[in-house]
């Protein structure tokens, strides 16, 4: 056996279109459902619009935080944390910590809970179970 | 609003200037939410502006504005059903509401939310740009539009900057609360630049509309003072005030009658004002008392230098010297020369002056050639000034100072 990450990209689009993606919810949920009952789902979530990203970099030990996601084309995604945190600061906090954020970048995103992507379906249609 | 024609109104705009900012620091932190509190205090001041015509003005505004603003604010989270964390917040505050008296925070607690307020708008997750717009929006009393004209940006832009920042600020989780002692000094010196920056938009004035830039002078003031109350140990919270009223004082000497600009040695010194010029220097002292040289108070003490009858250049350049240790930045650097060049020589000058203008970072800045073409016409190199100020008038964005720039440039021929 392997782990795999999948990583999932899509262009932001608008309003109308945006709550039919919500409202896919259910899908989703199959899926996942299929997917643990399979054995094979180590993880899955989803995140927060890229503007709430923040990078972090530290260069000659000084920490460098910038507004928005990573840009440096140049740059390869080449691994991953997921951190349960009190707030953004200690996720920074940590973040610096890395080796990586010495010679690379780091793109703290937030996670989106769980009850929040329930009530955005709901609120686009979708039929979900209390 | 015209306070002999509606005394309800100059009272809700007062409480809107002086009230708004605690209220709706102490609001956040109750509900969890930098724009549902912002919302709900919106509510308020229009609920006074009805009630106060109605009934008259209450005796304490704010606490009025603060009982309004929770009520208002537990309406929202009634009908938002889909909150996290919505009945907790909803109990906390109905708890609050049904408390009659102490229901008003004492002073300490309201300091603490305006500090976690500031560090917050402040925090460095954020844009730049949008930790200057909140701020002012948050802390100060100027509306979206103003902070626009301020900044010379249309509404709309504004508007979506500081929306989405608070957008970020509630999906990142980005904490309500003043950074604890590890973080505080970057933290903290992070504030003090982001109100120098709202401090010298207003100062510089190099276009735009010159009333809600001194508007914005004044804010950064305020929050200069406010600073000072919160953190009275810090001594750059104290240098950065004293750097902000030493330059306001000379406000109405920068410009002469005819809209020119006017060098620091050639200021009428009357018209600078002797009380905020006082308060400086107050300010001053207090930071140098704590024994802990920073950037602001180094500036300051430069400022408070130029401003004495007869200045001592030796003094002031030895402060640059400090000052390039603190933040050798090539603007320091070229400041420094030109205060070297008024203690040694012009020769001296044009020494420190020489590795400036042959890295090229401050190529297009202005000042560095204003700078160079001083020290050469002073060293009587007048053809060599000559072309240093035509450089410096071709990068000039500013009417006044060009208009100077070019007389200077006359007195070569």
């Amino acid at each position: 056996m392997s782990q795999y990450l999948l990583l999932l990209y899509a262009p932001e689009v608008a309003p109308a279109e945006q709550a039919a993606r919500e409202a896919e919810l259910p899908v989703w949920f199959e899926l996942n459902e299929s997917l643990q009952e399979a054995g094979l789902l180590a993880g899955s979530g989803r995140l927060h619009a890229v503007d709430t990203a923040t990078t972090v970099r530290v260069r000659d030990d000084e920490v460098e935080l910038t507004d928005g996601p990573f840009a440096v084309t140049k740059e390869l995604l080449g691994g991953y944390y997921l951190l349960e945190c009190r707030d953004l600061d200690e996720a920074l906090r940590q973040a610096t910590r890395l080796p990586i954020a010495r010679y690379g970048s780091v793109e703290v995103r937030p996670m989106m809970p769980m009850e929040d992507m329930i009530v955005r379906a709901r609120e686009a249609g979708a039929d979900l179970p209390a | 609003m015209n306070g002999r024609d509606d005394p309800a109104a100059a009272a809700v705009a007062r409480a809107f200037r002086e009230e708004r900012a605690t209220v709706l620091a102490t609001l956040i932190r109750h509900v969890g939410d930098f724009q549902l509190a912002e919302d709900a205090v919106q509510d308020a001041f229009a609920d006074a502006v009805k009630a106060w015509r109605r009934d008259g003005v209450p005796a304490k505004p704010g606490a009025w504005i603060t009982v309004a603003a929770r009520r208002r604010a537990i309406d929202r989270l009634r009908r938002e059903r889909s909150r996290t964390g919505r009945a907790e917040r909803l109990a906390e505050l109905m708890r609050l509401d049904e408390q009659e008296e102490p229901a008003v925070s004492d002073e300490t607690s309201i300091d603490d939310d305006r500090l976690r307020l500031i560090f917050t708008c402040c925090h460095p997750a954020l844009d730049l740009r949008a930790r200057v717009a909140l701020t002012l929006r948050a802390l100060g009393g100027l509306t979206t539009g103003e902070i626009a004209r301020g900044f010379l940006v249309a509404e709309p832009t504004m508007g979506k900057r500081i929306v989405r920042a608070k957008r970020k600020i509630a999906d990142a989780n980005i904490p309500y609360r003043v950074p604890h002692d590890a973080e505080l000094p970057d933290r903290l010196h992070g504030v003090l630049r982001v109100v120098y920056l709202i401090f010298n938009e207003g100062y510089s004035a190099s276009e735009g509309d010159r009333l809600v830039r001194g508007e914005l002078c004044g804010e950064a003031i305020r929050l200069g003072l406010l600073l000072v109350r919160l953190m009275p140990d810090d001594a750059e919270v104290w240098g950065l005030l004293a750097l902000m009223l030493l330059h306001d004082a000379r406000r109405a000497a920068r410009v002469d009658a005819e809209g020119r600009y006017v060098a620091l040695d050639e200021q009428d010194r009357t018209v600078w004002d002797e009380a905020r010029t006082r308060k400086g220097m107050r300010a001053l002292e207090r930071a140098v008392r704590l024994r802990r040289p920073g950037q602001y108070q180094l500036q300051a003490a430069i400022t408070a230098a130029q401003m004495e009858e007869g200045v001592d250049w030796p003094r002031i350049a030895e402060l640059y010297g400090a000052l390039a240790q603190l933040t050798p930045t090539p603007v320091v650097e070229l400041n420094r020369a030109v205060a070297v060049g008024f203690a040694d020589g012009p020769e001296a000058g044009l020494e420190l002056l020489a590795p400036l203008l042959g890295d090229g970072t401050l190529e297009r800045y202005q000042p560095l050639h204003a700078a160079h073409a001083e020290l050469l016409r002073r060293a009587g190199d007048l053809a060599g000034a000559r072309l240093a100020y035509e450089r410096a008038i071709a990068l000039s964005a500013n009417a006044v100072e060009r208009a100077e720039l070019e007389r200077r440039l006359l007195g070569t021929r």
